[in-house]
């Protein structure tokens, strides 16, 4: 199943939207979240972000989920930055945070392929 | 012409510590139009190129500007960090791997400014970064060659970021405020003019 990553400047948004995630849709699917910069503070983290991905790895691929600006732009360089095997299979998907994990995760629980899982999700932005 | 270990440590220390030194003054620029962060978060990438200072300045040309890039990737944790080390990440691509550096340099900083454009989906005229280096980089490709290049590129950089402050953004978290972001100087665009000046400066007193 595809893995679901939830990126936010807060530690306690990114918690508590994977804990959202988790109650609605369950444990198959594997969720990580990282929310935070390295000090600590409100921001994001591109080495968080990494090792989000690897904890929701699957062979599917990965959707991430972000809240604002700056977590987008240090995901994107975090999918960059992956081995080159990886990188096409994680996508930052363009939707709200916490219905688009929650849609994305509902998606993914049913098997759904990475591409389908993220344009779940964006139709949320896309309404 | 080659650019010895000590002369680039001399122009990396210069700049990383002017952003230190600023941290306050750039906070205080993005808490009226973005996030209030922009000063710590850089201030923070800075401390850690300069840890590695003596590390990064060992290498190549090319390996050591793709240090830096990589180390405020992995430390600033905020756009800034991805945006300033794609600059720094492409430049060090377009260098060779000695410490020759090329004939041509607005090539070498062209290659980082595109990528800062790419990285933030963005251009010149959104009240961003890129309005101090896309015109400082006009400025090293016509200018190039002249006695007072140097003089040149601060005063691009300076006159560039003053014209950010009437500028409405259309980028970033200062996009959100509309027309309420006019009237403030970008706190992006403040400091790649810190970190340009500080080169200079360094420059001008012969490394």
């Amino acid at each position: 199943m595809v893995g679901i990553v939830i990126v936010s400047h807060s530690k306690d948004i990114a918690k508590g939207t994977a804990d959202m995630v988790r109650q609605m849709v369950g444990s198959e699917v594997k969720v990580a979240f990282c929310g935070g910069n390295p000090d600590g503070g409100l921001g994001t983290s591109v080495a968080g972000i990494i090792e989000a991905i690897d904890a929701a790895w699957s062979a599917k691929g990965v959707v991430i989920l972000v809240d604002l600006g700056g977590a987008e732009t240090n995901s994107e360089m975090a999918v960059e930055m992956l081995e080159p095997a990886r990188r096409d299979r994680v996508v930052v998907c363009n939707a709200p945070i916490v219905e688009g994990a929650v849609m994305a995760a509902t998606e993914a629980a049913g098997g759904s392929s990475l591409d389908q899982v993220r344009a779940v999700a964006e139709e949320l932005s896309a309404g | 012409m080659s650019l010895q270990p000590d002369t680039f440590k001399s122009l990396v220390k210069a700049a990383a510590e002017q952003v230190i030194a600023s941290a306050l003054e750039l906070t205080a620029l993005d808490q009226a139009i973005g996030d209030g962060d922009h000063g710590a978060n850089m201030k923070r990438g800075f401390e850690a190129v300069l840890s590695k200072l003596d590390t990064i300045g060992a290498q190549p040309l090319d390996e050591a500007l793709k240090s830096i890039g990589k180390t405020l990737v992995m430390t600033v944790g905020g756009a800034s960090g991805p945006l300033y080390g794609s600059f720094f990440l492409a430049a060090g691509e377009a260098l060779s791997h000695d410490r020759t550096l090329p004939e041509n340099l607005a090539d070498v900083f062209g290659r980082g400014v595109d990528a800062v454009s790419a990285r933030g989906r963005s251009h010149a005229g959104e009240k961003t970064m890129l309005d101090v280096l896309v015109p400082v980089l006009e400025t090293l490709k016509t200018e190039a060659g002249r006695p007072d290049l140097i003089e040149r590129v601060r005063a691009t950089a300076s006159e560039s970021m003053e014209r950010t402050a009437p500028m409405q953004a259309t980028k970033g978290r200062a996009s959100f405020l509309g027309a309420r972001s006019i009237g403030h100087i970008d706190p992006g665009a403040k400091s790649s003019c810190l970190m340009l000046h500080a080169i200079c400066s360094r420059l001008e007193e012969g490394v």
